[in-house]
């Protein structure tokens, strides 16, 4: 039986070794300062640019409009709510939210934000329906650190003669910031590793979008297609180089925060 | 029996200082008649009716899950925060039922609180005293600063945190938070200040410190406190009032309940038979 | 001590709060107002997808079970069965469950009972890395070393197949697994080791013995978690899957399952055959709702 242990554990070292070092053994001789920063170019020398602006457009437009709402949310959810059956449909929903497989939010985004709305296959399609993605996401984890704020507080500060809301965005919330950061750093995460989704909201042109009305691709998309379509590994892992060095810069800073938040919680 | 022992030995030391006299000239500042709770269906508070004098210390005294915490948290409206609370019945504050105003933030100004464990915020001594002033649109600095002084001050620990006042409040030692928690309700220049057993989480040299402290803050306030102890109600306070099972058994001069209380069930719980 | 320097100035503090009240109203219907959004996104996602994907069969006289079970998908000739697709996705879960399973949890509990502090503290963290990474590499990977490993020594004529798919997705889900599965197994109380070991039970029989079955809700969700994973990837599996429309009947059949179908088709259809394929989203659907059901079941169960 131990055995089998080590024998599992070792295979799962292995395997998931053997993918990263795979992908940085093929892709690294093709990561340059020119493979970053120029215009893509359908005759393949040309670099990613286009695609990291467009993951960069998508991150910022969900996450400007998920953050807020998300948190506000969970504020409502921790601090406003009575426990009763409205509360119950809300966390049944951001549950549900939760196990939607990508592929269908990408429908939905395609018949709703596309079609129906008219955004037309866009960056901003694509960034609407990463924004109900990321939703729960970040509900979830701003709930996860209001319930780690001491009850103490509200208590100390509610007895001083302020309301709810001045306890909140003085006491509550920056309290509570640290773990709101690691969540809106898990969405990140989540938007960078999305495909499906984007796919069929965002469309596939690779050029620098004009606007966020524009078609365009992500990081992630690319290296599906240049892997899908030419079946061009070696640029596909170099953008998977890419995509891992900016997860584990995201991961490492969650880490960080987190951290930071056990300490100033002496 | 050695505690009860000690008890008397308090009450004379008290009946020699004397200090109860004239309370019988003082106003009442909170009235309370036919007070109910109720958590839910189960009632915590039993038609409790008291009157508490001004600037003077009243001590709430009984085993735990007596009501008297309950009770003192009805005083500014805590318990509003628990859901399920009901009340009924009046407090009376100034002349004001204080459950007939919806102005809690009012009220949470004129009467302050200190809790059980020091809660300062995570924030420098200087905003934690600000805080409330702050929170009332008071954004003048030199004003700031000199309630900040004059706050802690009054709650004698400014020479202890006046070189220090920009770094974090929760780098003090339990004591001296919880007289920065004094001063933080001393800066809402409150009427009342309501103290939840104040040093419960306190060690002996500091719980002596907030005891000195009380007996020289009731020149300015009304204070009520709770306390498990029974040689600190008897050391700090005026009056007390021994709560039973949600009900005011007895209330009267502390000297009265700790040497002759009329009730036989406060004999018992000031002798240590029970509690 | 003696006398405080506070006075009262009366009306400086107690000014009416007339406009904080206000605020305080105002904000708690903001916050409603946000959370109910979560409410309102799943409503219009389910009403949009449902509209759309039941509207054949309501208004265009399509059959359900012709849909469900019937084994073409000719959309040019107006044919639409997924049911070819409906195995491949429960053949390449299931396939991918069945390694994956075992591999993960070996994994958890070595690093969560066995390993040594040091290496746990490197792997952990590095597993938890490899979670995040964007799936669609594990499907770049799979095109590029195992479906030309299995062509190669499979003697295939296309070596994408429904074991490709299977390993790509068992690997996916490993850090997965791995991660909530070990959290799992690590919040098992010290106590109940001690008092196995006390009892004479040797160290490995004290881990499947007692912390295992005590660990077992956190590492069913584990699975389920895995498995969401798996029935729901889209991308990766387009790379490796072969994409054809028949019933698999041994490992090395190309397959198609049901989120590829989407994916693949999605660009091109419109009128009923885009219709068919939202309807294929609710099949899809329909299996994550009984997954998620079973892990509420689970974790309540788990939660005495």
């Amino acid at each position: 039986m131990l055995g089998l242990l080590w024998l599992g554990a070792f295979l799962t070292v292995a395997v998931l070794v053997t993918i990263v070092g795979y992908i940085f053994y093929k892709g690294f001789r093709l990561i340059s300062f020119e493979f970053i920063f120029n215009e893509y170019s359908a005759a393949g020398d040309g670099g990613i640019w286009p695609m990291i602006i467009t993951t960069l457009y998508t991150i910022l437009i969900s996450l400007l409009i998920a953050t807020p709402i998300g948190i506000l949310a969970a504020v409502y959810l921790q601090e406003y709510a009575k426990q009763g059956r409205l509360v119950r449909i809300i966390r049944f929903a951001t549950e549900s939210l939760t196990g939607i497989p990508s592929i269908i939010y990408g429908l939905f985004g395609a018949v709703f934000f596309v079609a129906t709305l008219k955004f037309g296959m866009s960056i901003i399609a694509a960034s609407l329906t990463l924004t109900i993605i990321i939703l729960p996401v970040i509900i979830r984890t701003t709930e996860e650190s209001l319930k780690t704020v001491p009850l103490s507080y509200r208590e100390g500060s509610l007895a001083l003669g302020t309301t709810k809301l001045q306890t909140l965005y003085k006491v509550i919330l920056p309290s509570a910031m640290p773990g709101i950061l690691s969540g809106i750093i898990l969405s990140m995460g989540r938007i960078i590793g999305e495909s499906a989704a984007i796919f069929l909201t965002a469309g596939t042109v690779a050029a620098m979008p004009d606007s966020i009305f524009s078609s365009a691709r992500t990081l992630t998309v690319h290296s599906y297609l240049v892997t899908q379509e030419s079946g061009d590994i070696e640029l596909a892992a170099a953008i998977g180089i890419v995509l891992i060095v900016i997860i584990l810069v995201l991961n490492l800073s969650a880490t960080f925060i987190s951290k930071k938040l056990n300490k100033a919680d002496y | 029996m050695e505690m009860a022992t000690s008890v008397i030995e308090h009450k004379e030391t008290r009946k020699n200082t004397a200090t109860f006299k004239n309370t019988s000239e003082k106003k009442t500042k909170i009235s309370v008649h036919n007070l109910n709770l109720f958590y839910g269906e189960k009632q915590a508070l039993f038609d409790v009716s008291i009157n508490i004098k001004e600037k003077e210390v009243t001590a709430l005294i009984g085993p735990s899950g007596c009501g008297k915490s309950t009770f003192l948290r009805t005083l500014n409206r805590m318990n509003d925060l628990i859901d399920g609370v009901n009340i009924n019945g009046k407090i009376v504050i100034d002349g004001e039922d204080i459950y007939d105003s919806n102005d809690v933030i009012k009220l949470r100004t004129k009467v302050g609180m200190v809790f059980q464990k020091p809660n300062l915020f995570p924030m420098s001594i200087f905003d934690n005293v600000a805080y409330g002033p702050r929170m009332q649109g008071i954004k003048n600095r030199a004003e700031l600063n000199r309630i900040v002084e004059e706050s802690l001050r009054g709650a004698a620990i400014w020479d202890e945190v006046k070189d220090r006042l920009k770094s974090s409040a929760l780098g003090l030692s339990g004591g001296q938070q919880q007289r920065v928690c004094i001063a933080r309700a001393i800066a809402m220049k409150p009427d009342v200040i309501l103290m939840d057993e104040p040093t419960s989480a306190l060690d002996p040299i500091s719980t002596l410190k907030v005891e000195e402290l009380i007996a020289a803050m009731k020149n300015n306030f009304t204070i009520v406190i709770v306390t498990h102890n029974m040689q600190q109600a008897a050391r700090v306070s005026d009056k007390t009032a021994f709560f039973l099972n949600g009900e005011i058994i007895e209330f009267d001069e502390t000297s009265k309940i700790f040497s002759m209380p009329s009730d036989q069930r406060t004999e018992d719980y000031v002798t240590g038979r029970f509690g | 001590m003696s006398s405080l320097p506070i006075k009262k100035e009366s009306g400086e503090i107690g000014r009416t709060n007339r406009r904080k009240y206000f605020l305080e109203k105002l904000s708690g219907r903001v916050f409603l107002f946000c959370a109910l959004l979560s409410v309102v996104s799943l409503a219009l996602i389910i009403g949009f997808v449902f509209y759309k994907g039941s509207h054949p069969f309501i208004a265009g006289g399509y059959s359900i079970t012709d849909f469900l079970f019937g084994v073409d998908w000719v959309p040019s000739e107006d044919q639409f069965g997924i049911f070819p697709m409906i195995v491949a996705s429960l053949y390449a879960t299931i396939g991918a469950l069945i390694i994956g399973v075992p591999i993960g949890l070996f994994t958890a509990i070595f690093l969560a009972e066995i390993a040594p502090k040091s290496i746990a503290k490197i792997i952990s963290p590095a597993v938890q890395l490899l979670a995040g990474i964007p799936s669609v590499l594990y499907g770049v990977f799979g095109l590029a070393i195992i479906v030309p490993f299995l062509q190669d020594n499979l003697g295939l004529a296309k070596g994408q197949s429904l074991i490709a798919v299977i390993l790509v997705l068992a690997i996916m889900m490993l850090p997965t697994i791995v991660t909530v599965a070990e959290t799992a197994i690590r919040a098992v109380p010290k106590t109940y080791r001690e008092g196995s070991l006390a009892l004479g039970a040797s160290p490995v029989g004290t881990i499947f013995k007692v912390v295992v079955p005590a660990a077992k809700s956190g590492i069913m969700t584990a699975i389920v978690l895995g498995m969401g994973r798996a029935i729901g990837e889209t991308m990766a599996v387009i790379l490796v899957a072969g994409n054809s429309l028949i019933i698999p009947t041994s490992l090395t059949d190309s397959i198609r399952p049901l989120t590829t179908n989407i994916a693949l088709e999605m660009g091109y259809a419109f009128g009923t055959h885009q219709e068919m394929l939202f309807a294929t989203g609710i099949v899809l659907f329909s299996f994550i709702l009984i997954l998620n059901f079973v892990l509420a079941r689970i974790s309540s169960k788990g939660g005495h």
